[in-house]
């Protein structure tokens, strides 16, 4: 801050103070100086005078008392331009010392278990109660507060992993993201309606409820066009593309036939945040073995 | 002096009720249009797109700030949960700040990047389908809507005048850039990049 702005804010702040001082000391009535015709405020309505009596004393030291204080408050804590304050105090190393002290206390247990490997972190009580409340705090907004997801979000209890399972895996979703993308109508952008009944009804097969069955036999031609690429030849999926495997029970959007044709038509983008640019490594370890641990 | 010479002056009341009353400004506020600190964009900071910008008065529209701050304090109860608190450097161009003064819904300050874009249509669309005890009204109608580009373009010119630095360019390109958008286009777009400028681990 400048030497004008300072002196400007100094000279504002003490001649407010000041100024109620002397308005105070001023305009006070003494109480021992008391004459008769300072008794009362000296009209009359209909016979009705109005006493004019000097503050309560104790009202009055109160006043005085609250300029003092101001005066001890800028004499401790910056409030005067440039002045720094006796102790020093900001907003910010008020911060860093809340910092300081919390690091001296979880600092070393979070970093002995952002050490521990993944499977043996996911046994352990302790850090699994601080996995749970971080993951509270950060994935049960779409992943939901008991891990089971949603359309969309996928359920992380169920052992069935859209980008892998493994700790390495896991870690590597929570620290760089996943981003999804389902091309509409996979790589044959030229599939016609009559394909795109019949692929659905192939995929739907699978499962062992295809409408059509016909349709779902002349789909595997269909499939094999526009959809092996990513879900492999027989609909597994494939982790290393985020493909979902086709061919068990488990459904991201929805099971039922339309759902899965409005997933052929227009194709799905879906993306896990990453979690590096928010959370500590340490914090991101813990909650790999939290998410670890729901299915293992 | 006697109480009595100020009471029975109008004038000179006025005078000193303004002088009174104008103290905590001219010491508070007044300073802080000329300073560095509150001046000084925080280093990679841009303006708004058109379409972030769009989004932006949307979230103004609907009353967004009513119940969301944009503004983390220095505590580490804050900063744990919404990462680095907020740097006056960061508004210089919100015109208005949207600081917000009431938390009925969580902070957006850095909400950038936190959620997917699905997420956050979900969410607006139907919030209590991804957060089943929230208390957020829902907003459909942003699925329906086109954005207003006709005004796009003298906003940016606006905001150009008080010194947000446009280029001549930007705004020409303006209106194109948002004409036919969504409004929930919009909307997210603006909520992606809160609080992106400064990244800090928690």
């Amino acid at each position: 801050m400048s030497t004008f702005w300072s002196i400007w804010i100094s000279v504002i702040v003490l001649g407010t103070v000041f100024g109620c001082w002397w308005l105070l000391w001023a305009t006070r009535k003494s109480q021992t100086t008391d004459t008769e015709t300072d008794r009362t405020m000296g009209h009359s309505f209909d016979g009705i005078e109005e006493y004019d009596n000097p503050l309560p004393k104790w009202w009055f030291y109160l006043f005085l008392a609250t300029c003092v204080f101001a005066l001890g408050y800028l004499a401790l804590y910056p409030g005067l331009g440039n002045w720094k304050g006796l102790l020093g105090w900001t907003a910010v190393n008020q911060w860093e010392a809340e910092v300081a002290e919390a690091e001296e206390k979880y600092g070393e247990i979070y970093a002995q278990y952002g050490q521990t490997p993944v499977p043996e972190l996911a046994e352990n009580d302790d850090a699994m109660k601080i996995g749970q409340r971080l993951f509270a705090n950060n994935c049960a907004v779409c992943h939901g507060s008991a891990a089971r997801g949603q359309v969309g979000f996928p359920n992380l209890t169920d052992d069935d992993w859209l980008w892998g399972g493994t700790p390495e895996a896991i870690l590597e979703t929570l620290h760089n993201g996943r981003m999804g993308n389902m091309p509409a109508k996979g790589t044959m952008p030229g599939m016609t309606n009559e394909q795109v009944d019949q692929v659905v009804n192939y995929v739907l097969s699978f499962s062992g409820r295809e409408k059509d069955a016909e349709a779902a036999k002349a789909g595997e031609q269909v499939f094999a066009q526009a959809c092996v690429a990513c879900h492999g030849p027989e609909g597994k999926g494939m982790q290393a593309m985020g493909a979902p495997n086709l061919t068990d029970n488990t459904w991201l959007y929805g099971s039922t036939y339309e759902w899965i044709k409005e997933t052929v038509m227009n194709g799905r983008q879906n993306q896990m945040p990453a979690q590096d640019r928010l959370l500590s490594d340490d914090q991101i370890q813990i909650l790999a073995a939290y998410v670890y641990s729901l299915s293992n | 002096m006697k109480h009595e010479i100020v009471e029975k002056n109008l004038g000179l009341m006025i005078v000193l009720i303004v002088l009174t009353i104008s103290g905590g400004f001219l010491a508070e506020v007044v300073p802080l249009f000329f300073l560095k600190e509150t001046n000084e964009p925080v280093e990679g900071l841009e303006p708004l797109s058109a379409l972030e910008l769009e989004g932006r008065d949307i979230y103004i529209r609907e009353g967004c700030h009513v119940c969301h701050t944009q503004q983390i304090r220095p505590f580490r109860a804050e900063t744990e949960r919404y990462g680095h608190y907020s740097v006056a450097g960061e508004f210089v161009y919100d015109r208005p700040f949207l600081w917000g003064s009431k938390r009925t819904g969580p902070d957006l300050a850095r909400v950038g990047g936190r959620y997917s874009d699905a997420w956050q249509r979900q969410h607006l669309y139907d919030p209590r389908s991804v957060v089943p005890e929230s208390n957020m009204p829902a907003f459909p109608w942003l699925f329906e809507d086109r954005v207003d580009h006709t005004k796009t373009a003298a906003k940016m010119e606006t905001l150009q005048t008080l010194g947000v630095p446009y280029t001549d360019e930007q705004i020409a390109e303006a209106s194109a850039q948002v004409e036919g958008k969504f409004e929930i286009e919009a909307l997210v777009a603006y909520l992606q990049q809160l609080g992106t400028v400064i990244s800090d681990k928690r």
